[in-house]
């Protein structure tokens, strides 16, 4: 994929922490296990979604293989999720330090960033992380852990390295990888992906983000605040194209203050290399110019992992973009067969995949009828601030044509948020009109995700805005936000008509 | 300014709008018609600047601050000037498809700045032209012509060609890309643009496309205010300045219990309450000291101010809640919302007219002043010179809440009554001319 002979070509540093890592999600002296004569559930790809799976169906007493072509943990511990938020709170220190004035303290005079330490530290977690869901632990609780390639060979049978498993139900959870935009020269030039960007241990100079997605939107930041000099560029007039104007523009505006350079509405045209350096042509509308950038980081969005599975030998229905077809009870086109996770779904998250595997369990082998559609699923970009969504956006409810209504609660209304120094962003809470239901929310803040939380435990609880009102919350806290925009929801309650039975009712009792 | 400051309401608004008239009088190329966008030296023109000035002669007349001759005389110079322009698209054209450059060299009406084929100026200005032609409906050659030439630009616009097969219509066209990337979503000042594209008998858009644009609108509680949301307050102006929206309704405002005039009311007590709130503890907000705003403001560096660190954003849409806020005020947004709450929006004018006195010259509100970038005299960052737009709404507005001239000479404007028509708006005034409420 990469050319050797060009710059910030990586391979993950052998140091202690790798070597912990490998041996919990790839031992190298792995011995297969004589395959059962049939398997209850087999499970092809141990990222989250297959490990929730293996998990729940062994403590349920079933009889489990879980099949992995490379890494157990999957993109979420070795290349996502975890490394990402590791190094985002590096990140976030080294911008609270140049920010130390607005916080009343004193800024280091000359702050230097030890790039090393910090990926060091993102490969010490990393492999900690892994010992909770190594293929030792997982052999000890019963589950048959396979590494090797899958190929099916029937609708019940598949072959691992020469060996053939007969299962009962089969789980596909194989994943995605990046998506790579075809631009002329990128190839050439080499790039980043979340694959390897973590293996990193050379600050790049100059980073070039192609996609404002989440993942590049992230990324763009935690680089950005470690000292790269980093231009994002976005194809779309806003980034993270699904959601709220509202939390994209504030993104943009956190961006331009970080000091990355915001390229919306641009497209990269063409890259070469010259010098050494990358030269990147952009263009926007009728605008073009090129940058100079030692690496460029990319990857826009992600396309399912179904090649080479043989998938036509089982049956089982799918296409490159959208990936191996399912109903909403996860079943594909192969009655005995299910999917779970990015292979299969358009929300791409690690909670997602985890609890559409604990619906496969139910549905494959306990006959249940569980419907994915009727999930609430919250999610989060860890931005700072970060943008967390859960439920309708107002777009869709006035497509559904569901009457909706904004409690909007800007941050700056909130003491905690106030006192932190952490005002930008805001509440939104979308309820049906005239009822409190909620439907929805967007929430930027700095701890947005945590704060959804709340909101998505309403929903799924069936609790309205009205009685969160009645929710004490400790004070003072950011979520208090949640608090101060259903205590507004009740005001409008109080009509003028409300008001004077109030009135006159007091007016009786209480002279 | 105390002299100034002693007047009665009616003759402080009599002074500041007679003042932002002589904006379009006094910025006026005499071949072309043509007004500048700002009063800077080598400003070019502004196709919506040239909107608010063909507004503004009926309202001179009707004050008596001008001929209707000259009136007519000047509004027939802009639009032949128009009628004659380069439409072939090219780079240096004046427009193509009846649309215009958003910028345009003074003298000579070639497109400036490399600036994109306008929808939304394009409409401004033909709003213009058409409150000229409703207004001139004497019998004379000049009047006679100035209503066939208003009509010819109207329907020679194809707006249908502006959706580009999209469910909207788009922000702009540049000869150099085609269409640009943006899109309109949520509540804009569009309103007017879609009213006159769907009024067009010549190249009409369907009702399913304003549908597709309100779409995107959000209705939200703020500061306890139940209101269409958009940060800006231009947004809740520009098409009030030429559609009385007082009573009458769409589907989604039907739905609300509301209307955009009611709407526009909420959104300036919104303006006032942030700036009450003052979240970012910039110098001078308060009750009386509000309006963030499309509109100029510092472009020096970031800087430390009262020990806060201060970011400036210079010519930019300012809104509120989320800004940008970099402590810019503009005073002639806020006269723009003189109709919908008259009473808190003279105390405001008043109190910036005795606390920031340098915000006013020529009797003309500068697009902007700043009381937390003060010069080494202790004196506010102000913009300098004047801005059309300003100018334009300023008068405007103090017109319609004086007279509600131009509201009336536009409810019987038949394109703009199709327009509503068709957009579902229905009710009020509007039941009048549809009273069988067909669609």
């Amino acid at each position: 994929m990469n050319d050797p002979n060009i710059p910030y070509v990586t391979t993950t540093p052998q140091d202690v922490y790798e070597i912990k890592r490998i041996s919990n999600v790839y031992p190298e002296d792995w011995l297969n296990p004589e395959p059962a004569e049939c398997y209850q559930l087999v499970i092809v790809g141990a990222g989250p979604a297959g490990l929730a799976a293996a998990e729940m169906a062994v403590s349920l007493g079933a009889k489990v293989a879980l099949i992995e072509r490379w890494s157990i943990g999957g993109n979420c511990l070795n290349s996502g999720c975890i490394p990402s938020k590791t190094i985002i709170r590096t990140s976030r220190l080294y911008a609270d330090m140049r920010d130390a004035n607005r916080y009343g303290g004193q800024a280091p005079a000359d702050i230097q960033v030890d790039f090393a330490a910090a990926m060091q530290r993102v490969r010490r977690i990393r492999a900690h992380l892994s010992g909770s869901d190594s293929a030792h632990r997982l052999a000890a609780i019963g589950v048959d852990v396979f590494f090797g390639d899958v190929h099916f060979t029937g609708a019940d049978s598949l072959a691992v390295k020469g060996k053939t498993l007969r299962f009962k139900k089969a789980l596909i959870a194989t994943g995605a990888h990046p998506n790579v935009p075809v631009i002329p020269g990128l190839e050439q030039a080499g790039y980043l992906t979340n694959e390897n960007v973590f293996d990193l241990t050379t600050l790049p100079a100059r980073l070039l983000v192609i996609g404002g997605g989440p993942l590049g939107c992230e990324l763009a930041q935690a680089f950005c605040r470690l000292g790269s000099k980093t231009t994002i560029v976005q194809n779309l007039p806003l980034f993270l194209g699904g959601e709220e104007r509202d939390a994209a523009q504030i993104l943009s505006a956190a961006f331009a203050r970080d000091g990355i350079q915001v390229r919306l509405n641009t497209t990269v045209v063409a890259v070469r290399v010259e010098n050494a350096e990358k030269q990147v042509d952009l263009i926007s509308d009728d605008y073009k110019n090129t940058i100079a950038v030692d690496a460029i980081l990319t990857g826009i969005g992600h396309l399912p992992n179904v090649s080479g599975l043989n998938l036509e030998a089982a049956g089982v229905s799918y296409d490159a973009v959208n990936g191996i077809h399912v109903d909403d009870f996860l079943c594909t086109s192969n009655p005995r067969i299910y999917a779970a996770g990015d292979v299969c779904l358009k929300h791409k998250y690690t909670q997602t995949a985890k609890v559409a595997a604990r619906i496969v369990v139910l549905n494959a082998l306990f006959n249940k009828r569980e419907g994915f559609s009727s999930l609430i699923i919250p999610w989060c970009t860890f931005t700072d601030p970060e943008i967390a969504h859960v439920g309708l956006y107002v777009r869709e409810a006035n497509r559904l044509n569901i009457p909706i209504k904004t409690f909007t609660i800007p941050m700056h209304e909130i003491d905690r948020a106030v006192t932190d120094s952490q005002d930008a962003g805001f509440v939104k809470i979308h309820i049906k009109e005239h009822t409190d239901q909620i439907l929805g929310a967007t929430l930027v803040a700095r701890d947005a995700g945590s704060m959804i939380n709340e909101i998505t435990l309403a929903m799924m609880a069936g609790i309205g805005l009205r009685e969160l009102a009645d929710v004490i919350h400790a004070y003072p806290t950011q979520a208090e936000a949640i608090r101060q925009a259903a205590e507004a929801y009740r005001r409008t309650r109080l009509t003028p008509r409300i008001r004077s039975r109030l009135r006159r009712w007091l007016h009786r009792n209480t002279v | 300014m105390n002299q100034l400051r002693m007047r009665s309401d009616e003759a402080l608004l009599d002074f500041l709008q007679q003042a932002a008239f002589n904006y379009f009088l006094d910025i006026f190329h005499p071949v072309t018609g043509l007004v500048a966008d700002n009063s800077r030296q080598n400003s070019p023109a502004s196709i919506a600047v040239v909107g608010f000035a063909l507004s503004s002669y009926p309202v001179a007349v009707e004050r008596g601050w001008m001929s209707r001759a000259d009136a007519v005389q000047r509004s027939v110079r802009i639009l032949r000037f128009f009628r004659d322009s380069d439409q072939s698209g090219s780079s240096t054209a004046t427009g193509f498809k009846g649309f215009y450059y958003h910028f345009l060299d003074v003298k000579t009406g070639a497109r400036v700045w490399k600036s994109e084929l306008s929808m939304i100026d394009t409409a401004l200005l033909i709003a213009g032209a058409l409150t000229a032609s409703m207004y001139f409906s004497g019998d004379s050659p000049d009047e006679i012509e100035l209503r066939d030439l208003a009509d010819f630009l109207y329907q020679r616009i194809d707006w249908h060609w502006a959706q580009d097969n999209g469910a909207t219509i788009r922000q702009g066209w540049k000869p150099e890309c085609g269409f640009l990337n943006y899109g309109w979503e949520g509540y804009s000042e569009a309103i007017l643009l879609y009213v006159l594209a769907m009024g067009s008998p010549t190249h009409p858009i369907t009702g399913k496309c304003f549908k597709a644009w309100t779409a995107t609108y959000q209705w939200e509680n703020l500061y306890d205010y139940d209101f269409l949301y958009a940060g800006p307050l231009f947004i809740h102006q520009f098409s009030h300045a030429w559609i009385d929206f007082r009573g009458i309704r769409d589907s989604f405002m039907r739905d609300k219990h509301s209307d955009y005039f009611e709407n526009s009311r909420r959104a300036t007590y919104v303006q006032r309450e942030y700036a009450q709130r003052n979240p970012h503890e910039f110098t001078g907000y308060g009750e009386n000291c509000w309006g963030l705003s499309a509109c100029d403001g510092p472009t020096v560096k970031k800087q430390k101010i009262s020990s806060i660190e201060r970011q400036f954003f210079g010519y930019a849409a300012r809104g509120v809640p989320y800004g940008p806020d970099d402590g810019s005020l503009c005073a002639p947004a806020v006269l723009g919302s003189l109709p919908f709450a008259p009473k808190i929006v003279l105390g405001a004018i008043r109190h910036i007219m005795q606390h920031y006195p340098q915000t006013l010259t020529q009797g003309r509100f500068a697009s902007s002043f700043n009381p937390t970038l003060i010069d080494n005299n202790s004196q506010p960052w102000v913009s300098s010179g004047h801005y059309g737009l300003d100018q334009g709404i300023i008068l405007m507005m103090i017109e319609n809440h004086r007279s509600g001239l131009i509201w009336r000479l536009m409810r019987d404007c038949p394109y703009i009554k199709t327009g509503l028509h068709k957009a579902g708006f229905s009710g009020g005034w509007l039941q009048a001319a549809f009273p069988h409420g067909a669609h």
